[in-house]
């Protein structure tokens, strides 16, 4: 009788080792596919049964949405913290150079600071702060649509605008919603800028507008 | 073998051994001055033969140029409080204006290899003369009683604006300033406090005091000079001992006899980052390579050496080439000496290289006077005005957790161009604004080292007095 040598011995081990590992693989593989394959009918069935379920939002309910979150953010920053600290208990002033002066950032800088830290996080939307009587004057409108916009805000008070522009080659689905003087240094402060345009604004006047835009490709 | 192919078989060696020896030099090593398609900027020159520094692998596209234009300078646009940000313009609104003026990228501005384009402001890149114009061309319509008719070659060259660091020329900081008398009432320099502020800011942290006992170097290693040195400066008192720097990891470490800037930087962080960020650093940037390795092994990585006074632009003294600039040249005292004394790295280190006509009419100069009479405690401390004063200032910088900290500015080009920029870290010490303004914009006052007055008078702080005083009719 012929003994297996030790070194025949590790081979055979070696061979069971690799043919245990082809068929575990073998197995897992087979799983996989099956389960993928169920994976993909589930949800081929799922969008072929029930389309609703896919809920898309048009770009005008995301503008709409997103300004909605925009303007309370605003109102709360002009009213809670410009107007209480600065108009109400005077223990800080609102200023445009509010780091040299140590005071607090104007709203609209609040409004743009957030606008370009977002642009430079994102390219899916965008947002400004426009008017037809802006102090710097780098927030007039820019565009034809940006111009039909503001004046259509303005003199359709409580509507909004929509409507669609075509930038740099691309096409944006553009919105455009009042700004509103909601508490007394929006109108104080514009009225007496020195740099200011139009000096009788009154509380509740649409001062601009904000504009949102969504690229459409 | 007929002369005609002989002669095309010589052509094609020499073409590709031409073409090899091109290439090789072009991306690992060799004598890459033959490549320069133009001069650099005296901004750039230091580091013109580290191509990949800004190139990158040498077919990169403009994306590869601004990020190594902002891996050098991100940081200081944002101190600046950049008044023209890349993130303004992102907003598809401005479409139409980048199509004029790309405000994305460093480069459509400040080009390299085309010396003709440095325009005669002074500046360390090139800069075109009437770009304001394209976004701000209906500015004398809205300024109609300061800024009508006004030439846009002078926006910028006027001592009025600067495209991104207005920090000394903003309109309210020229107001809040503009009735500043030439000399303030008290005259010492900002930051004085430098010690007591770094510690209350997280700045260096400090040990215990040591005594000459407490030396933990071998006793090879020590002799009496250096202990008595050592014992008697900052690092002893501030609990810093031999195994500290010569030794910086383990106890066990072999002996470092010569310390590098590495060693100084993992105390002085700030300083380090500043010294790097500036013309006597940079070349020292990590990622500046003279050579780079290739993947047959023929070449080795190589950085740049330190700056040397014969590689600058401006006069350098003769006797000086050769030395090389780490922190050793001007914070070191001799061999054998552990005093690191600060006063020989505030003027006499600087005056050892430098050879312009600024440099040396600060021996004659109203501030080394000030200079002199503090030393001699005729004057508080803090009345000197040496070259480090100025243009190694004691300012405020955020660490990465936006927590202030008070360093000494190695960056000596931080507040150089504009010099406007000097400003507030210096000028505004003991200069009223419209002094300092004035003083700045005189370039044969410069040379003079400030002996004497300005001739010129700028007129901006006068255009905001007027406009505060009788607001412009705008529409």
């Amino acid at each position: 009788m012929i003994f297996p040598s030790p070194k025949l011995k590790k081979m055979t081990a070696v061979l069971k080792t690799l043919k245990e590992i082809y068929m575990l693989n073998f197995k897992t593989s087979l799983k996989k596919t099956a389960l993928s394959l169920a994976t993909g009918s589930l949800m081929l069935g799922m969008t072929m049964s029930a389309p609703a379920t896919a809920k898309t939002f048009e770009p005008q309910q995301v503008t709409d949405m997103l300004h909605l979150v925009l303007e309370s953010d605003r109102t709360i920053y002009t009213k809670k913290v410009v107007k209480r600290l600065a108009n109400k208990h005077k223990v800080i002033k609102a200023t445009e150079s509010f780091e040299d002066d140590k005071s607090l950032p104007l709203p609209a800088q609040m409004f743009r600071f957030g606008s370009e830290a977002v642009a430079d996080k994102t390219d899916k939307f965008s947002y400004s702060l426009l008017s037809l009587w802006p102090i710097n004057k780098q927030n007039k409108p820019a565009t034809e649509l940006e111009k039909k916009g503001l004046e259509y805000i303005n003199a359709n008070k409580g509507k909004n605008f929509y409507g669609e522009e075509t930038l740099g080659g691309k096409k944006y689905f553009t919105a455009v919603y009042a700004d509103v003087a909601v508490a007394t240094p929006c109108v104080g402060c514009h009225n007496n800028h020195k740099d200011t345009p139009k000096k009788d604004f009154k509380m509740g006047d649409v001062m601009g507008g904000v504009v949102i835009r969504i690229p459409l490709q | 073998m007929s002369r005609n192919i002989l002669f095309w078989l010589l052509w094609l060696i020499g073409t590709i051994a031409i073409g090899g020896y091109l290439t090789t030099t072009m991306f690992y090593n060799g004598d890459r001055s033959s490549l320069l398609i133009g001069k650099t900027t005296s901004g750039h020159h230091q580091i013109e033969l580290s191509c990949n520094t800004c190139h990158g692998n040498g077919f990169t596209d403009g994306d590869t140029i601004q990020k190594a234009c902002l891996s050098c300078h991100e940081n200081e646009l944002k101190v600046a409080n950049d008044s023209h940000p890349i993130k303004k313009f992102r907003d598809p609104r401005n479409a139409a204006r980048l199509e004029q003026l790309n405000a994305m990228k460093c480069v459509t501005c400040h080009t390299e290899h085309k010396p003709e384009l440095v325009s005669s402001m002074g500046m360390g890149v090139t800069i075109p003369k009437d770009f304001c114009f394209k976004c701000h061309a209906d500015i004398g319509k809205d300024r109609p009683q300061t800024h009508k008719d006004l030439n846009f070659e002078g926006c910028a060259s006027s001592g009025c604006h600067n495209y991104h660091d207005n920090r000394a020329l903003y309109e309210r900081f020229l107001e809040k300033h503009a009735k500043e008398p030439e000399m303030k009432l008290t005259q010492l320099i900002n930051n004085l406090n430098y010690e007591k502020l770094s510690e209350e800011y997280g700045g260096l942290k400090r040990g215990t005091p040591l005594s000459p006992a407490d030396a933990n170097a071998p006793k090879e290693h020590i002799n009496e000079k250096l202990l008595d040195t050592w014992h008697d400066d900052a690092h002893a008192k501030n609990g810093v001992n031999c195994s500290s720097c010569h030794q910086p990891k383990e106890e066990k470490q072999a002996w470092i006899q010569k310390p590098d800037a590495s060693v100084c930087a993992s105390c002085h962080k700030e300083e380090n980052k500043s010294f790097l960020a500036g013309k006597h650093g940079m070349r020292l940037v990590p990622n500046m390579l003279q050579s780079k390795a290739d993947p047959f092994g023929l070449f080795k990585e190589k950085k740049l050496s330190p700056m040397r006074p014969e590689l600058a632009r401006l006069p350098m003294k003769q006797s000086a080439h050769g030395t090389e600039l780490t922190c050793n040249s001007c914070h070191s005292v001799g061999k054998s000496n552990h005093k690191f004394n600060i006063q020989k790295a505030k003027v006499q280190a600087c005056l050892s290289c430098h050879d312009d006509d600024h440099s040396k009419a600060y021996l004659t100069s109203p501030h080394h006077d000030l200079w002199q009479k503090e030393l001699k405690g005729e004057l508080p401390k803090g009345s000197g005005v040496t070259c480090a004063t100025c243009h190694m200032p004691r300012i405020a910088v955020e660490d990465k957790y936006e927590n202030e900290v008070l360093i000494i500015n190695h960056n000596q080009n931080d507040n150089l161009r504009p010099n406007e920029k000097m400003i507030r870290s210096a000028c505004s010490s003991c200069h009223g604004l419209r002094f300092s303004i004035d003083s700045l914009a005189d370039p044969n006052l410069i040379k003079k080292n400030f002996h004497g007055r300005s001739v010129f008078k700028i007129e901006s702080i006068d255009w905001v007095l007027k406009r505060s005083s009788k607001p412009e009719e705008n529409k």
